[in-house]
């Protein structure tokens, strides 16, 4: 355990013991072993012992899991248990933040990641993410959705590029709201929309795996129920990694939900059983709302 | 209940004396503003006030009779005859003819001292644009000497200066108002010469032929250089102690006084590379030096202001970094990199010391048409007015310095305008 995160727990044991709650041992083990059902049989990537470090602290500790083929798994747990940096590892973009440093093995579809020889610019073709704030290029929505396409050269044609961009648009149920204007700027439309804009261009180029971080948390609730819809159709076609703030957001759009807690994966288990049923006692505390 | 009252009341006193601070403030802005713009309006008013009589010349009107005798040719396709004239003789000869009554060397030399010793040059150029006028006689209006400039513009102004006329002169002059043949005319000359030693005949063309080519030479090589170096230290170089010294080391050539890039440059690019002194290739390598670190640090400025959500979403979606800058990065950073670079350019608009260091402070007639011809800049232009003698330079000078104010705005206005026109929200 490094210094930094020795004081978070007691911490915690006083906002539970200031809400009147009764005491409880909110820390976590030095060997803590992963409960529930960490692996799956129908695995797009696994993931053996990682940690993540910032410098000299460490953000994940010895984390196991694997990601389920077509599935939706969710991430929860309190700000700052290693959520966000576990969902970056797995398209390497750690590897732009000055100090971080990943080790373990991350394997998708059995191959390795971090192999020297693999290319991250073709690695985040098959690993598309969606960010936490909208984030659309200030450029036309066409372009916006286009440029993937065009900077990876999957369309041949300007009939190809179009028909990608509309395809996109629709997965992402954009194109009856966008599909008159075009050639706008994508950040003239509403944060929903932006959001579902970054969505059609991540999946623009066919990824097999799309990281989702906090995809909704700066929008109104009408917004996420579209989004969450749009997650739901997607899961058809794609295999999905949501991080979420939103334990009914969890609830609602995954099929299996991993529990998080100081840089720790406390518990993996399908999300029904998660949420009725959690096996462990800190999963216990934080859905029921004891902290977070 | 009585405490909340007792709040209410601190509350209120205290605004009062936050009131009071506010409005202090908001006075002493006014008071720098105020003091800011008055300086600024001195200035001009002063520049104006002095300047304003440069674009104006005093020519006077005699007949001049292009007699092939007087001027001592016989054919006007004869360069050696056309060098050997005596085109002075045509002027000279047409102000005998006005005051046939003048005689005696000495009064003869005061009448010729009436025009320009540049005039008889200017009738052959008027004779060789039309070679029919050759035995003719026309009525032409010839530019005036600057003692006589000096003269009649403030005796217009009824505070005659006459310290260097004599009262023959004056008389000549006096006769020559009263027959109308005397006038002030747009000061063509100012625009379309060089340098001269004669004040009526210089002009400022040559100046800024050469600050123009000194500036795009410098454009050329600093916005490239800095621009590169910028986005390589921002995005490219990991951040270790060599670049922290890097910067360190930027920020201190910003600072360096301009002098010393103009001893640099004596030493580098003329003494040991043999580039040629005075000439716009080596003032624009030194002004280069000197305002790579200004774009280099407003470059930087641009770049760290682009949103790093922009970023992460090109690398997200699988761009390398270099797709990342150039499709990204570089697009929404150009408009502070071109304010940059045109605040820079106003900087080197404005450099005088480090030109005087190379060389580019010579007396230069002809104006510069390449970047290899010797040349001078507008600010040493200006310098070299200022410290001559003649008394119409200050006039000249003042001019200088309103073309070259002129030239400044237009390029802080650009920039403005460049930035309004290319910032793009998101």
């Amino acid at each position: 355990m490094s210094p930094a995160n020795t004081d978070k727990p007691s911490m915690l044991k006083k906002a539970a013991a200031a809400k009147g709650m009764p005491m409880q041992n909110l820390e976590v083990d030095d060997h803590q072993v992963t409960v529930g059902q960490s692996f799956s049989d129908n695995a797009k990537m696994t993931m053996r012992n990682i940690n993540v470090f910032y410098g000299d602290n460490q953000a994940i500790h010895d984390v196991s899991i694997d990601i389920a083929k077509n599935q939706v798994i969710a991430m929860i747990g309190p700000s700052g248990c290693g959520k966000s940096t576990f969902l970056r590892t797995l398209n390497r973009m750690n590897d732009t933040v000055e100090g971080c440093r990943v080790e373990g093995d991350i394997r998708m579809d059995g191959e390795n990641l971090y192999a020297p020889k693999l290319d991250v610019v073709e690695l985040r073709a098959r690993v598309g993410m969606v960010f936490q704030k909208p984030n659309p290029f200030p450029k036309s929505i066409y372009d916006n959705v286009a440029y993937g396409a065009k900077i990876h050269g999957l369309a041949d044609t300007r009939v190809d590029l179009d028909e990608i961009v509309e395809n996109s648009l629709r997965k992402a149920s954009l194109w009856k709201e966008v599909k008159e204007r075009l050639h706008q700027p994508g950040t003239g439309l509403s944060g929903g929309q932006q959001q579902r804009l970054c969505i059609a261009r991540a999946i623009a180029v066919s990824p097999e795996v799309i990281l989702m971080d906090e995809p909704c948390s700066a929008l109104d609730p009408i917004a996420t129920a579209r989004i969450e819809e749009l997650i739901k159709e997607l899961s058809e076609n794609f295999t999905i990694a949501i991080v979420t703030h939103s334990m009914q957001q969890a609830a609602r759009v995954s099929h299996r939900t991993a529990y998080f807690h100081l840089g720790k994966l406390i518990e993996v288990n399908p999300t029904e059983q998660v949420f009725t049923m959690p096996q462990h006692r800190l999963t216990e505390a934080y859905i029921t709302g004891r902290f977070g | 209940m009585s405490k909340s009252v007792d709040n209410l009341a601190k509350i209120k006193h205290s605004l009062t004396r936050r009131n009071r601070a506010e409005a202090r403030f908001r006075w002493y802005g006014r008071i720098a503003i105020f003091i800011g713009l008055s300086a600024v309006a001195v200035l001009f008013v002063d520049i104006i006030s002095k300047g304003h009589g440069a674009f104006q010349a005093t020519y006077i009107n005699l007949d001049v009779s292009y007699n092939q005798d007087i001027i001592g040719i016989d054919n006007l396709m004869d360069s050696t005859q056309l060098v050997a004239g005596d085109w002075q003789a045509l002027s000279k000869t047409a102000l005998r003819t006005k005051f046939p009554q003048v005689s005696g060397r000495s009064d003869k030399r005061e009448l010729n001292n009436l025009l320009s010793s540049g005039a008889g040059f200017d009738l052959k150029d008027r004779l060789m644009a039309k070679p029919l006028l050759l035995n003719e006689t026309e009525s032409i209006w010839i530019l005036a000497d600057d003692d006589i400039d000096t003269y009649y513009k403030s005796w217009l102004d009824g505070d005659a200066y006459a310290a260097r006329l004599s009262e023959k002169q004056i008389g000549w002059i006096d006769e020559l108002h009263q027959q109308d043949l005397i006038r002030l005319q747009l000061n063509t000359n100012l625009f379309t010469r060089g340098d001269s030693r004669e004040p009526e005949q210089a002009g400022i063309l040559g100046a800024v032929m050469g600050s123009i080519l000194t500036l795009v030479l410098t454009l050329l090589l600093s916005f490239p250089i800095g621009v590169s170096a910028a986005i390589y230290l921002e995005e490219f170089a990991p951040k270790n102690k060599w670049t922290d010294f890097i910067e360190v080391n930027i920020n201190n050539l910003a600072a360096v006084p301009s002098i010393i890039f103009g001893l640099l440059g004596l030493a580098i690019f003329i003494n040991f590379f043999h580039v040629p002194r005075s000439v716009p290739i080596v003032g624009g390598l030194v002004l280069t030096l000197m305002i790579l670190p200004t774009i280099i640090i407003t470059s930087r400025a641009a770049i760290k202001s682009v949103p790093p959500s922009i970023r992460e979403a090109a690398l997200g979606m699988g761009a390398s970094k270099y797709q990342m800058v150039l499709h990204h990065v570089l697009p929404l950073a150009l408009p502070g990199m071109l304010t940059g670079a045109i605040i820079g350019m106003a900087q080197a608009l404005g450099e005088t010391a480090p030109l005087l260091m190379i060389g580019m402070v010579a007396f230069i007639v002809d104006i510069p048409g390449s970047f290899t011809d010797p040349a001078t800049v507008l600010p040493v232009q200006i310098f070299l007015w200022a410290d001559s003698p003649e008394r119409a330079f200050i006039e000249k000078t003042s001019a200088a310095i309103m073309v070259l104010l002129t030239f400044l705005i237009i390029m802080n206005t650009s920039a403005v305008w460049l930035r309004k026109r290319l910032e793009r929200h998101w």
